[in-house]
């Protein structure tokens, strides 16, 4: 371990492991993700991708081990401060606030970087109007970008499941996050809704300069956009490295990919 | 920019209420008590919509919160009237009480508030059914220590109240509590209370500390419903710990979800209808609360999403939230 690499990274997982009683659902796992790197992060159901989200999250507090986030350590703190932090999710089964609008899903998430509280918001001056002028603006840019401004308007739930998962990364986008993690984005798509994803995540990292962290099962969409993989068997990474390594891997086909 | 109207709908209602008020002594005494009691019946229902509705905490402790800012500030204008009078004298006769209820009212709204963040504070781990018992609980406990103080009058109440409370203080606080929950909850500050409603997971991933959203709806609805509790004191010019017991609360809860819950014109009309009809169905006598009851049942079957919730209101309100960049 050379010390020279911590300051390149945005996100270090050193020896992670987190035990709910007897089980360990992830064991001394390492993982680092550098600026504007596009990280896979694969393996068989109930490997430990999701927890591995949820520790890095917050939701979850490692049992063992440290995570770090551009230098900073930031296991034990709660959900909201790590997305103060900078890292921004979405979720395996879509976690939108159903009965908001589209505009106001984005905007709860504009609420990080709103300056003025509770007086504010009663008194109604003008810094008020200002700021949610701005706020509002900043919104309909963000769904502008996405293609979903026709549909501010809309109840969330009223979506369909396509814009849904659009509009959930949207919405994380909205906190400015340093680093998104994307829970399985491609369930449920059709191959052309998979390709228009695979462009959208490569546009996303592009326009926002950002770092994605990627959990996903469709290995065309995994090895298509990914710039390094890791593989996780039962709470342990088994492999890492570039797709190409990955896939002819033996460890990784006799664990997930097969033969 | 778009017209203010929160704003414009306070000032209208202030000056309207005290342009009424000065009339009130030409209307008949029972329709001025019952317009009383819907006036303090808004200010408790739409307080609780804040938490209940909007934040999504199922409070059952709201007649608790009442009890503490009706017996704060009665005891203040009983025992602290005459020296805080001679103190005000300086704004003359009725300015001077002016003063002393409004500081009354103000003490029993932060008395009430105190209490929401001392019940706040458990529902950061407790959801659902788990927080109604526990502010249900709360609000019984307020009740039992209130009989058990001998200097507030103990089971029988305390009695000899001023008759301070006026058309202009119950739908001036009415108008007041009204426009503080609308802003506050069309800002974008506010949208986390329904974020929070919606989904606490999601919220915390988007940087909503659920925590802190709770305590502030707890407290905020506490200290409307401490404002309310005022006013029926001075009102009513004796309270006594029954009027505060846990039925009371749940006819809070049925106004709110009668209205259609984080709906507040509808939490508004229910306020009204659920007060006016007991009044209306007095010539049938003892079938009263039997047809009373069943209205709910039916209206309850009939519109489940709220008996004023069309569609139209939130349609317009996210068309204008939409729609002002």
């Amino acid at each position: 371990m050379k010390p020279v690499s911590h300051q390149q990274n945005l996100l270090d997982i050193e020896q992670c492991t987190i035990r709910f009683g007897g089980l360990s659902a992830v064991t001394q796992l390492d993982l680092s993700i550098g600026e504007n790197e596009l990280v896979g992060l694969i393996g068989p159901n109930g490997a430990g991708k999701t927890t591995v989200f949820n520790l890095i999250t917050g939701v979850y507090s490692p049992s063992e081990g440290m995570i770090s986030f551009e230098g900073k350590r930031i296991q034990g703190k709660r959900p909201y401060q790590i997305t103060e932090h900078g890292i921004a999710r979405t979720f395996q089964n879509i976690r939108l606030f159903p009965s908001l609008t589209v505009f106001d899903n984005v905007r709860v998430a504009f609420h990080l970087h709103v300056a003025s509280g509770i007086g504010h918001a009663i008194w109604r001056g003008k810094a008020f109007w200002n700021e949610e002028k701005e706020i509002s603006n900043r919104v309909m840019e963000l769904l502008k970008i996405f293609n979903l401004e026709h549909l501010a308007s809309q109840m969330a739930r009223s979506l369909p499941y396509g814009d849904q998962r659009r509009l959930e990364i949207v919405r994380a986008l909205a906190t400015k996050p340093r680093l998104l993690l994307l829970d399985e984005p491609a369930a449920g798509m059709n191959p052309t809704e998979k390709i228009d994803l695979m462009m959208l995540i490569r546009f996303i990292k592009a326009e926002f300069g950002l770092s994605v962290l990627l959990v996903e099962h469709d290995m065309q969409v995994v090895m298509g956009i990914c710039q390094r993989i890791a593989v996780l068997d039962h709470g342990s990474k088994i492999a890492e490295g570039a797709p190409d390594q990955i896939r002819n891997d033996p460890r990784v086909i006799e664990a997930y990919l097969g033969k | 920019m778009k017209l203010p109207l929160p704003q414009l709908f306070l000032v209208a209602t202030l000056l309207v209420s005290l342009t009424i008020s000065h009339f009130a002594h030409r209307f008949d005494p029972y329709h001025l008590e019952i317009t009383i009691a819907v006036g303090i019946n808004i200010i408790l229902a739409v307080s609780l919509n804040l938490i209940n509705g909007y934040t999504g905490q199922f409070s059952l402790g709201h007649a608790g919160f009442m009890a503490m800012g009706a017996y704060t500030s009665a005891a203040i204008s009983i025992h602290a009237g005459p020296t805080l009078l001679s103190l005000f004298g300086f704004a003359g006769k009725s300015g001077s009480i002016s003063l002393l209820f409004f500081v009354a009212l103000l003490s029993g709204g932060i008395a009430a508030a105190l209490a929401g963040l001392l019940v706040g504070t458990p529902s950061l781990r407790l959801k659902g059914d788990y927080l109604a018992i526990v502010t249900l609980g709360f609000g019984e406990i307020i009740r039992v220590i209130f009989r058990n103080i001998e200097p507030l009058g103990g089971a029988l109440g305390l009695t000899g109240i001023p008759a301070y409370t006026t058309f202009f203080w119950t739908f001036g606080f009415a108008a007041i509590t009204v426009y503080t929950i609308v802003s506050l909850v069309h800002s974008t500050y506010g949208r986390g209370f329904l974020a929070v409603h919606d989904d606490e997971v999601a919220a915390e991933a988007m940087g909503i500390n659920t925590t802190r959203y709770k305590i502030v709806a707890f407290l905020i609805g506490a200290f409307f419903a401490g404002i309310a509790g005022g006013l029926y004191g001075h009102f009513k010019l004796s309270i006594a710990p029954g009027g505060f017991d846990f039925m009371r609360s749940i006819e809070i809860v049925v106004m709110v979800i009668l209205g259609g819950m984080a709906n507040t014109p509808g939490v508004i009309a229910a306020a009204i209808l659920l007060t006016v009809l007991p009044e209306w169905l007095r010539p049938v006598q003892e079938y009263r609360m039997i047809i009373y009851s069943l209205l709910l049942i039916v209206l309850m079957l009939t519109r489940p999403q709220g008996l004023f919730s069309f569609g139209w209101y939130e349609k317009w309100r996210a068309r204008r939230s939409a729609t002002e960049a």
